[in-house]
């Protein structure tokens, strides 16, 4: 009996709490970037180096190039140095959390190098300071001259932390150098950080090169060049230089594109006006035809898992994008709007894909889920294309040519950056023009 | 039997008492909210940071207007009646003053519908459906919005229901959180991520405890944005803190459960 109203006792009085807990439910939130305060990182007094690095100098550009990609995200705002109350190497022992907070901080990265025996060591922490704890902290040991990487995998985890997804500063940009007037562009391979810097040129600009790509492990480019005047599908090995072309087509091969297991290339090969998407496997030559149509298939790409091919055809009488399955059956056309759509990139997450669209003599760089759905358009200018995705799937990289005017003056190509939700657009700065960029893989994966 | 007829008596009796006791409904008398919170309205929405706040003022002076002329269409209020207003009456002095108006009003000039409501009650569903009408406008210009509507209704019913803050209050603490709360855009937005966080509050809405109520799927392996998620929620509740809370009230909300979910803001 005393059991049954105890019980009785215990959900009635369950029930009133459940009617009197105030809910709210919070559905929005700003987009203000994360305020963050990049400390410079603290030079151990015992550092000596032989090298010509000036080791003194080495913690504060360490900490502005992690403030510079911080800042190209839009994700985040790095504070002001005047502002810092903490000498580096006391904060890095342990920050005073309500002093770093006055300047309303939010999160704190503190770090310390040293150099010995030639080997540089360079540790940071990241600390939450509306918590007052540490989020994460970690240790790296390599050669001086490599600090910069450093400072990219710094940034690179520390996104990871606050985000929730991969960084992409340790990754490199290859595209087309162009110089020279427009009728006479001079267009040469370029390889760069993703920040632009410590730029290198990969070809010396006698042939005409198109569209890069990495491999999946960034050792490798597959282009277009020229080769008797026929645009024939190339290799290059970036470390040793040494260049072939891809299969012997007996005519014009062009977009070429990267399986995402690295072992074949997929491309167009156009005979007699009619193009058709083939791959050919990298180690046994074997070339397999994918498409089968009388119209002009091209641009392909991958996705991720590598079960489907996206790629563009005018099958239907206009340019749209389609997809179908890696051996090429089950063809469905995925775009059905007004205007025409080309270069389909799947993103590396999978859901996506981006695309370059032409309506009414402007272009656009938009993206759309794999089946077609959910269109949005991110940018409109006089003329853009050849999206590419950062390996995290957050951002795209194009680029953007301004018009000439009469006298053929005032042409530039510049590479552009976006976010898929459509904010944060930004210049990329080049050495060159530039065109045709395509992001590496993550180089510390 | 004698003794079965008592067992069965003493249950029965005690059944009742106790749902007398812990049912809230049988306890709280009808909702009858007091004047002041009409005011609160009008002052809490020129605070809040909803983007259309200039629009949202012009409405809301509209609608002054409007009530000033269906003010001046009753019989006017005496003098003493409205020096009453400006203080919060009892519970029971309220009913005493309806009934009073009730008698003063004149029965063939009044409508049958403004006899129905007090004047108070009037200008709160007046306020309540503009107010709920922007925030409809505002939502449709970003081309998201029935859901977030129909959500921030479903709380206010939850709430109405548990008598703990009013409309306006919940529109003035949500909107307070929403300055705070720095969403991470990195979330896939095809997950479920709701983060529930209970907090415990002092009288001047600075947090004694916050508490994440799917504690273990912070450390779940697989569950990072969920990590990342319920980081800068708590983030937002400690950098907004003190909390904008009622002045009065403190037992209904010194308890309360905030629900972020960002998959509006992901999908945007």
């Amino acid at each position: 009996m005393i059991r049954v109203i105890l019980i009785l006792l215990f959900f009635l009085t369950q029930t009133n709490k459940a009617f009197s807990l105030i809910e709210v439910d919070i559905t929005r939130g700003n987009l203000d970037p994360l305020p963050i305060a990049v400390s410079p990182l603290h030079v151990d007094p015992n550092s000596k180096t032989g090298s010509n690095i000036k080791v003194k100098e080495l913690g504060e550009k360490i900490s502005e190039i992690v403030e510079k990609n911080f800042k190209s995200t839009g994700l985040f705002n790095p504070l002001k140095k005047d502002a810092f109350v903490q000498k580096p190497d006391i904060a890095h022992l342990k920050p005073r959390f309500e002093d770093w907070r006055l300047i309303k901080a939010q999160a704190l990265v503190t770090g310390k190098l040293l150099i010995k025996d030639e080997k540089l060591k360079i540790e940071f922490r990241l600390w939450d300071l509306t918590a007052s704890k540490e989020m994460i902290a970690l240790a790296f040991t390599t050669t001086p001259s490599n600090w910069r990487r450093v400072a990219h995998i710094i940034s690179d985890k520390i996104y990871e932390r606050l985000t929730g997804e991969e960084g992409y500063f340790d990754t490199r940009i290859i595209y087309v150098s162009e110089e020279g007037p427009k009728n006479n562009r001079i267009k040469k391979l370029a390889i760069m950080d993703q920040d632009g810097a410590k730029t290198k040129y990969l070809t010396l600009g006698n042939e005409l090169v198109l569209t890069p790509r990495f491999n999946p492990t960034n050792q490798l480019v597959t282009y277009l060049s020229y080769f008797r005047n026929l645009p024939r599908v190339y290799l290059l090995d970036i470390e040793t230089g040494v260049q072939e072309v891809v299969g012997n087509f007996p005519g014009m091969t062009f977009a070429p594109r990267f399986s995402p297991d690295g072992k074949k290339i997929i491309m167009s090969f156009a005979k007699d006006g009619n193009s058709d998407i083939y791959t050919m496997d990298l180690e046994t030559r074997v070339v397999e035809r994918i498409t089968e149509d009388t119209s002009i298939d091209t641009s392909p790409s991958y996705s991720p898992d590598g079960k489907y091919i996206c790629f563009n055809s005018d099958r239907s009488g206009l340019q749209q994008i389609y997809v179908m399955k890696s051996d090429g059956s089950d063809v469905k056309r995925i775009t059905f709007g007004k205007g025409l759509y080309g270069t389909p990139v799947w993103s590396p997450r999978g859901d996506l894909i981006a695309f370059t669209k032409v309506r009414k003599g402007r272009f656009y760089i938009g993206v759309m889920r794999a089946d077609g759905t959910g269109e949005r358009l991110l940018t409109e200018n006089y003329y853009q294309e050849a999206p590419s995705w950062s390996p995290n799937g957050r951002v795209l990289i194009f680029y953007r040519e301004t018009k000439s005017n009469s006298k053929g003056e005032g042409h530039s190509a510049k590479l552009w950056s976006i976010d898929i939700t459509g904010y944060n657009e930004r210049k990329i700065k080049t050495e060159t023009d530039a065109s045709d960029p395509s992001w590496s893989s993550l180089l510390s994966k | 039997m004698i003794k079965s007829l008592i067992y069965s008596i003493s249950f029965h009796v005690l059944i009742i008492l106790l749902t007398i006791l812990s049912l809230p409904f049988m306890l709280r008398e009808p909702i009858d909210l007091p004047p002041i919170v009409s005011v609160e309205l009008i002052e809490i929405t020129d605070k809040t940071s909803i983007p259309f706040a200039p629009k949202a003022r012009k409405v809301i002076e509209k609608v002054k207007e409007e009530e000033k002329r269906v003010v001046s269409e009753q019989a006017p209020p005496s003098l003493k009646e409205k020096e009453k207003l400006d203080r919060i009456p009892m519970p029971d002095e309220n009913k005493e003053k309806q009934k009073r108006v009730e008698k003063k009003q004149n029965p063939e000039e009044v409508k049958p519908e403004i006899r129905q409501s007090s004047e108070f009650e009037k200008k709160e569903i007046i306020d309540t459906n503009q107010i709920a009408a922007l925030i409809d406008k505002a939502k449709e210009e970003q081309a998201l919005t029935k859901k977030d509507s129909s959500k921030v209704t479903q709380s206010s019913v939850k709430n109405s229901f548990a008598t703990g803050l009013t409309l306006s209050q919940e529109d003035a603490l949500r909107a307070q959180i929403f300055g705070c709360w720095s969403v991470p855009l990195g979330l896939p937005y095809d997950e479920n991520l709701l983060v529930r966080i209970k907090l415990k509050l002092k009288k001047d809405g600075t947090i004694l405890k916050s508490e994440i109520l799917d504690h273990e799927r912070m450390n779940t392996p697989g569950q990072k944005f969920y990590k990342i998620l319920a980081e800068s929620a708590l983030r937002a509740i400690r950098i907004c803190q003190p909390l904008k809370v009622p002045p009065t009230g403190y037992e209904k909300w010194k308890e309360m459960q905030l629900n972020f979910d960002p998959t509006e803001m992901i999908k945007g």
